[in-house]
């Protein structure tokens, strides 16, 4: 194929904006743009960040006098609940989404990341799950039993509406769009760069997101496990958490913190990152210890994996493991100081220049300081005993989460605005907005250090005027409407800025990092060619480059077949090693995002069979989405610019899909891990073990879904096997998908006839889970086995292009592997529970 | 000197709820744990400042090379503070479980939707509602369960919480010093009737806590017939 030919900066950018923009119009909902999803997901944080504000001036307006009338318990429990779920599931996360979406693809010289579509996908999932959560709230049935929903409070029994159930499905609906999310942006930085970024030269950033995504991809897993476990038990009775038939409402503690302390740093890091960016420009010096840093992020990445029971410490957990996870808790601190003292260190090399964001920097110092001290006093077991629980909590919650987050999300906005409208302020409100919100912020949370020790719980919607933390209560309140005028008058500066803020030509702050060298606002395509990089991405000549590029004298300076193009590389050397084409605008990700809320408003509505038919739209629709993916004839090697040479990505060894496919099932062992996990808790810790009636499994059976398990492996190999060497695979596919088959019908056998009725007590429950997750595997896999087949049909495989039965292979074999675990597991669970043949 | 100042402002505004108005050995150690904290931090929170503005102001670079600012600040200066406390600590706790020679008495404290229900010694009929009876000056073992949903079982001036968590029984070793009314609450939320879960602690001397027990004993005989 010849090099296609140079053309003038202007035609270039013609070329590429016809391929790259979001249609206008209704076209809004085809966007799979990541610079117009990243400003979508940050509006929307920032939008339900507000509706969490209102919500916490109604608790604080409640709270500023004792025996308030305000509102009654059962509205103040819906209140703080829907606070500290909109908070941190609706804010929180999302907010850092739309940061690492719409950046991180500028900051590692790429034009978009690796699965568009995937990204409105979660969008659509995240607005949606969102909006269900906030209906209900208006509806006044909101979730009311606490942001970590523990049972049997939050059990049918305690909470027989439909509010519990609110939480549980809408959460989850969320969480899918923060799991694609991780997988988009692991799979992000390890592929798709600018040629040359090896992975030393990566910009801090990208570490600290990798680090986010992957304790993502291994933190939320527990959660949604609980999650539907829970929900099992709500909807159909399954006593996973009830003490009276097997069930420990301790299990749910586990699942829910296992993901809940981890979910402090997810939230934490991706800020570190942006004040790491942040710091070298306005230090004017590269950032002291990036290796050093580096070290200590992923030191958090596994520390944060070992200190979930510190929320736990009053539940009645043997004294040694106390010590352990103290000890622990406040090992921590350590990475965490090394990044502080590192970024003091790159201040004092370099000659600081004082602007807005610096400004919410040093707010962020102060705060987060004083949180991370106070975290530690957490962690010491007695003093925890008295404070657990009480608004000494409260505000140590807020000073590492408002001083970890938003402090620094404050400081990013002002950053990084520019580049997205294009324009500067004269900043002319940020600085008095920053000093109401500081003081405000330090008046209502640090007074309530000393609310929480006078002994006032937390979560209570009145107190009695004896108390004596009447006036403590009192200046809080007023705090939090002095913080509140701040934030408005952020919001106005915002505005303001994007209305009158002047243009500018390029890279205002002379930061040195790759996302200023796009032109400003972006376009579409961010790059018009691709940088080749030889030195940190940290560390860069933005400007000069940002020519360069716009003139096309990068890699892929072109454009072909009306393609999306963007450069995969090596993970480790960053040498380019394959054309990534992404899919264009569609709707069909809006589409695939409204049935899957429709099946979850079915849950609700306790719709269980309805459920079905948005969940077949669902399977249907993301087929669909593999239309236009893939060709059906050989490309062979394209030029790329530069003199070198790629093979499009459905050729390569190792395209962003197939990775995918491995993180995705790196989530899912974890979420079956944690339900191995759960099963062994309950049978050894639980009250009310051994069960009455214990399961005696039919091992004939169980043998033959085993067999016909790792049948459906091997033929999936085979089928890979005879493509490659160049036969149809079409028999093999066709046995493999029937095998999967067999195997969900023995299983299912099993369930029917042996586990008989789940609802008897937890060990039935385990062992339906257990078997559940079987099941559900071996129907995917019959899926996948299938499209297959429709792949062979349309003349989209070839020994080169092999890639959709790799991926089906990953998945056989790993539904295979499990599923012999999960056929092991339900035969120790019976045996230690008393059933031995 | 400016630590008594701030304990006696804090113990002149302490309700019957304050944690830092102990009326216990084990409130006692944790609010020593709790003010030896207060000023370590202040302490660190100050020199992180001050090294800090150092950096942003530009002076003392000799004092702050990177390789000082990470390997003394990052690690070792952490390290040591964290290991020192944690040591304070877990001697604080262990404390906790051997401050009397003399044999504890057992008291279960039930939790449920919303009252809390407290059986005393061996016999189990002798039992009140939301007014606990102990003895001042003997550790009292109470053994912390929930009919219902999980509560938390806490005496801020005696010491730290112990969840009830149906199916579970937890035991918590407290003891009052004097003679006194110290204020209970449930600290775990547990539902619409969380605020008002209180319940109030009455210790008595030895022998008046006799008298009190033959009382309810007598009393409840009395209603049975
Ligand atoms: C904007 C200023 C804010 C104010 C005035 C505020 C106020 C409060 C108060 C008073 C409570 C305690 C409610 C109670 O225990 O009765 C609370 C709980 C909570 N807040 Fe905030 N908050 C603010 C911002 C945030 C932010 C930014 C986050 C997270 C990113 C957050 C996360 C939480 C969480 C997780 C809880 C616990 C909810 C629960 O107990 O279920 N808050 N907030
Ligand atoms: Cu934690
Ligand atoms: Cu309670």
């Amino acid at each position: 194929m010849e090099q296609p030919s140079p053309v003038s900066q202007i035609k270039l950018h013609h070329d590429l904006k016809a391929i790259w923009d979001t249609p206008p119009g209704w076209g809004f909902l085809s966007a799979v743009n990541h610079t117009v999803l990243g400003r979508r997901f940050i509006i929307a944080a920032f939008t339900f960040f507000a509706i969490g504000g209102v919500l916490a001036m109604l608790i604080r307006a409640q709270l500023a006098t004792p025996r308030s009338a305000f509102v009654g318990p059962d509205v103040y429990n819906q209140i703080f609940t829907m606070h500290g779920s909109v908070m941190m599931f609706l804010y929180a996360i999302p907010m850092f989404e739309g940061f690492a979406i719409y950046l991180l693809p500028k900051m590692l010289g790429a034009r978009d990341l690796a699965f568009p579509r995937l990204t409105a996908y979660g969008f659509w999932c995240y607005i949606f799950g969102g909006s269900i959560l906030i209906g209900a709230m208006l509806l006044g049935v909101a979730p009311d039993s606490g942001w970590f929903m523990y049972t049997p409070l939050s059990s049918s029994t305690y909470t027989p509406g439909i509010n519990a159930d609110i939480w549980l499905l809408g959460i989850t609906f969320v969480e899918i769009s923060a799991l694609s999310a991780a997988v988009e942006i692991t799979v992000s930085i390890l592929k798709l760069r600018a040629p040359g970024m090896s992975i030393d030269r990566l910009p801090i950033m990208a570490w600290y997101l990798l680090v986010t995504a992957l304790m993502m991809l291994f933190g939320f897993p527990p959660l949604i496990l609980g999650s539907i476990l829970l929900e099992l038990e709500r909807a159909f009775d399954l006593p996973f958490f009830d003490p009276t038939r097997g069930g420990d409402s301790l299990l749910w503690q586990h699942l829910f913190w296992l993901f809940g302390h981890p979910e402090v740093y997810i939230i934490f890091l991706p800020a570190a990152g942006a004040i790491s960016m942040m710091i070298p420009t306005f230090a004017r010096h590269p950032l002291v210890g990036y290796r050093a840093i580096i070290a200590a992020i992923i030191a958090v990445g596994f520390l944060s994996f070992g200190l979930w029971v510190h929320h736990m410490f009053a539940v009645g957990i043997p004294h040694l493991a106390l010590a352990f996870f103290s000890a622990a808790s406040g090992l921590v601190a350590i990475p965490t100081g090394l990044q502080i003292f590192a970024w003091i260190a790159t201040l004092a090399k370099g000659r600081p220049r004082f602007d807005v964001p610096m400004l919410y920097l040093a707010g962020f110092f102060v705060i987060f300081v004083i949180g991370g001290l106070t975290g530690v006093m957490l962690a010491m077991v007695p003093f925890n005993l008295q404070a657990h629980d009480t608004h000494f909590v409260v505000a140590h919650l807020h000073y590492v989460l408002v001083g970890g987050f938003v402090f620094p999300m404050l400081a990013g906005a002002y950053y990084w605005l520019p580049h997205i409208t294009g324009k500067v302020s004269d900043h002319k409100l940020a600085v008095p907005a920053f000093w109401l919100i500081f003081i405000g912020f330090n008046m209502t949370f640090f007074l309530m250090h000393l609310t929480g020790l006078l002994g006032m719980p937390r979560r209570i919607d009145t107190y009695p005027a004896e108390a004596k933390w009447e006036w403590l209560n009192l200046l809080s309140s007023v705090g939090s409407f002095v913080m509140t005028i701040g934030f408005a008058l952020f919001v106005l500066d915002i505005i303001l800025q994007v209305r009158f803020g002047k243009a500018f030509r390029r890279n205002p702050w002379q930061a040195r990092s790759l996302e200023w060298a796009t032109p400003t606002p972006p376009p579409s395509y961010a790059f018009a060619s691709l940088p080749h990089v030889e030195s940190p991405a940290d560390w860069l000549e933005p400007g000069s480059l940002g020519n360069d590029l716009a003139a096309g004298r990068g890699y892929l300076g072109f454009t072909r077949n009306g393609w999306q193009e963007t450069l995969g590389v090596g993970m480790t050397d960053g040498a380019p090693d394959q054309v990534v084409v992404l899919p264009r605008s569609t709707t069909l990700p809006f589409w695939t995002g409204l049935a899957t809320g429709t099946i979850v408003l079915c849950l609700l509505f306790k719709l269980y069979w309805l459920a079905l038919l948005p969940f077949a739209v669902t399977i249907t629709l993301l087929l669909c989405w593999t239309r236009t993916t893939g060709a059906q004839s050989d490309l062979g090697p394209l030029p790329i610019g530069r003199g070198q040479t790629a093979l499009v990505h459905w050729e390569a060894g190792q395209p962003p899909s197939w990775w995918a496919m491995v993180f995705v099932l790196a989530a899912d062992a974890t979420l079956f891990g944690s339900l191995l996990f759960g099963c062994v808790f309950l049978a050894m810790i639980a009250p009310g073990w051994p069960p009455a009636v214990i399961v005696l499994p039919s091992y004939g059976v169980m043998a033959l879904a085993a067999i016909l398990m790792i049948a459906a492996a091997l033929f999936g190999r085979l089928a890979l096997r005879d493509l490659n060497r160049n036969r149809a695979p079409t028999a093999w596919l066709g046995s493999a998908a029937l095998a999967h088959l067999g195997a969900c019908a023995a299983l299912v056998w099993i369930i029917a006839v042996d586990v008989v009725d789940p609802t008897q007590h937890a060990h039935q429950a385990t062992l339906f889970a257990l078997l559940g997750y079987a099941v559900l595997h071996a129907g995917v896999g019959c899926i996948l086995a299938l499209y297959g087949l429709q792949r062979q049909r349309s003349g989209k495989l070839s020994p080169i292009r092999n890639l959709d039965l790799r991926i089906g292979k990953l998945w056989h074999d790993y539904a295979a592997v499990a599923g012999l675990v999960a056929l092991v597991a339900v035969i120790v669970l019976c045996w230690s529970a008393g059933g031995r043949p | 000197m400016p630590i008594l100042g701030t304990s006696l402002l804090l113990a002149g505004c302490g309700g019957d709820l304050s944690a830092l108005d102990p009326a216990g050995p084990n409130a006692h150690n944790v609010a020593t744990l709790w003010w030896i904290m207060l000023w370590g931090s202040t302490a660190i929170f100050l020199f992180v400042s001050l090294i800090l503005c150092l950096a942003l102001t530009q002076r003392g670079q000799r004092l702050l090379s990177p390789r000082w600012l990470l390997i003394g600040g990052g690690l070792a200066f952490p390290s040591v503070v964290l290991v020192a406390l944690v040591a304070v600590s877990l001697a604080l706790g262990e404390r906790l479980l051997v401050y009397a020679n003399e044999a504890p008495l057992r008291i279960e404290a039930v939790a449920r939707q919303w009252q809390w229900e407290f059986r005393y010694g061996d016999d189990t009929n002798i039992a009140t509602l939301d007014k606990l009876h102990i003895p001042a000056g003997r550790p009292v073992d109470f053994a912390v369960t929930s009919d219902d949903v999980i509560h938390s079982f806490w005496i801020p001036r005696l010491g730290g919480k112990m969840d009830a968590i149906p199916g579970h029984t937890n035991t918590i070793r407290l003891m009052a010093d004097k003679p006194g009314t110290y204020g209970g609450v449930c600290a775990e939320f547990c539902g619409e009737g969380h605020a008002i879960m209180r319940f109030s602690v009455q210790a008595h001397e030895p022998n008046e806590f006799n008298d009190v027990m033959q009382q309810l004993s007598a009393s409840r005989a009395e209603r049975q017939q």
